[in-house]
């Protein structure tokens, strides 16, 4: 059913695509025999990550780059997230107010997901809906993080460039730098740019970056941007494929990709040990520590062999 | 994981506020489902489209526009053309009692008047949808 369903996907049906989508997000059964079909195919998209505090125009950029790649005959794919309410897990995701420009355009593809319990401005499936979309054969995919204002740094952990936004009166360098955000940034936009007081925001990321051990090429990385005019973002989208080319020619790319699902399998790995932690099989493990039989760790390990004994999954 | 009960708001015509439909999807939103905003002046070629590459279990309409029954209709026929049959589609506004039992017999699922509480509207998704994936 899955490989049909994969099919459908490189095909560009789009219906099968929004449910495959799904099935990663809910981890619903064949979600890995979906994923392991999928692997194959990922690669070619330029995985672009854009965050960045609330207001600073994430959506209104990327909508502005679809519309750049679009004029360049790219396909694109958007992924935009925003956080699930911790205490109802609802969610109201409106990202999308500010894409409508490509909703009749069938070679765009927008997909809202909620955080659903994620930290780290993006959500658990995030990765996994990266590489359907890629199978997709989408060349573009722009993936908007929470924005919670901090820490959303694992975006640049799934993202092969990632861009980290600022503008007047919304994201500033020193929360930038508190948060570690500065520090994960490939390219540095100020966006809002048709705002007078945007020069001053580029000029305090200059100086910050300054402090530490800026690239050589730091002046081209500190981009001007205007979403809502436009200004400034073909060269941004330039600069991106600039990156691209000059990670493929480097070798580079190949190696952050060998990273990212470094990362991923690892985060895949605490994703099943944590689900386990959340039945009451492990009661026992917890009872015993409980009652000074063993230690955390020790439940740790055993929980570590339960869990290789028994997860047969959904074995190749 | 659950699956998560996921249901695109939209305001479709050219009338001017949304904010009926602000109010409706923060209250869906509170209830624990997913509710994707779309704004204001959506046709329904777009709400249609953002619901199928949404994968949402129930659309929502906001309409006071009077032209209710057209716009419904339409929907529902691009919903159906675009393998989306087995998606509710609900909401609400100034809508004639009549108008509504004619909606619902082609094919729309309840629809709420004006001053409906919202907890009505929730508990109606909740029914729909679980009977739907039962
Ligand atoms: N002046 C100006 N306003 C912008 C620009 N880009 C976005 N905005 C506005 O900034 C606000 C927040 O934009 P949005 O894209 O929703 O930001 P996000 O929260 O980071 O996704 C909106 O009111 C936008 O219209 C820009 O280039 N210039
Ligand atoms: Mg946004």
């Amino acid at each position: 059913m899955s490989s049909d369903l994969l099919d459908r996907i490189a095909s560009g049906d789009r219906r099968a695509l929004a449910r495959g989508l799904s099935s990663v997000e809910d981890r619903a059964p064949g979600f890995r025999d979906l994923l392991r079909g999928a692997s194959g195919s990922a690669g070619a998209a330029h995985r672009v990550g854009l965050t960045g505090a609330p207001g600073v125009g994430k959506s209104t950029l990327v909508s502005a780059l679809t519309t750049e790649a679009r004029k360049r005959g790219r396909r694109v794919a958007i992924l935009a997230i925003d956080p699930s309410s911790p205490f109802t897990g609802g969610a109201l995701l409106g990202d999308r107010v500010r894409m409508t420009d490509h909703l009749l355009d069938q070679d765009v593809f927008v997909r809202s997901m909620a955080s659903r319990g994620a930290q780290g401005g993006l959500s658990t499936a995030t990765g996994d809906a990266l590489d359907l979309l890629d199978a997709a054969g989408f060349d573009l995919v722009l993936v908007e993080t929470v924005g919670a204002g901090q820490g959303d740094v694992d975006v640049a952990a799934e993202a092969e460039t990632t861009c980290v936004l600022f503008a007047p009166g919304a994201g500033d360098a020193i929360q930038a730098m508190k948060s570690g955000l500065m520090e994960v940034a490939d390219l540095w936009v100020v966006n809002k740019a048709d705002d007078d007081r945007a020069e001053r925001v580029r000029a305090d990321i200059l100086s910050s970056l300054m402090l530490h051990d800026p690239p050589d090429d730091l002046d081209e990385r500190v981009r001007m941007v205007s979403a809502s005019t436009g200004s400034g973002v073909a060269a941004l989208l330039d600069a991106l494929d600039a990156r691209l080319d000059q990670l493929e020619a480097s070798g580079a790319r190949a190696e952050s990709r060998r990273e990212r699902i470094r990362y991923r399998v690892g985060r895949a790995a605490a994703e099943t040990l944590r689900e386990a932690t959340e039945t009451s099989s492990s009661d026992a493990l917890v009872d015993d520590v409980l009652q000074g039989r063993s230690s955390v760790h020790d439940a740790a390990e055993a929980l570590l062999r339960s869990v290789a004994s028994t997860s047969s999954g959904e074995q190749p | 994981m659950s699956r998560k009960i996921r249901v695109l708001v939209a305001k479709p015509g050219l009338d001017g506020h949304d904010r009926g439909a602000k109010v409706v999807a923060t209250a869906l939103r509170d209830a624990g489902m997913e509710v994707i905003y779309t704004g204001l002046h959506q046709t329904p070629e777009m709400i249609v489209e953002a619901a199928l590459q949404e994968d949402v279990d129930v659309i929502g309409l906001s309409v006071h526009s009077g032209a209710h029954v057209p716009l419904f209709r339409k929907v529902l026929t691009l919903m159906q053309e675009n393998g989306l049959g087995d998606v509710l589609l609900t909401g609400g506004g100034i809508i004639p009692a009549e108008d509504m039992k004619m909606l619902r017999e082609e094919g729309a699922g309840r629809l709420f008047g004006p001053g409906t509480a919202t907890s009505e509207l929730v508990s109606y998704i909740r029914e729909s949808v679980n009977q739907e994936s039962a």
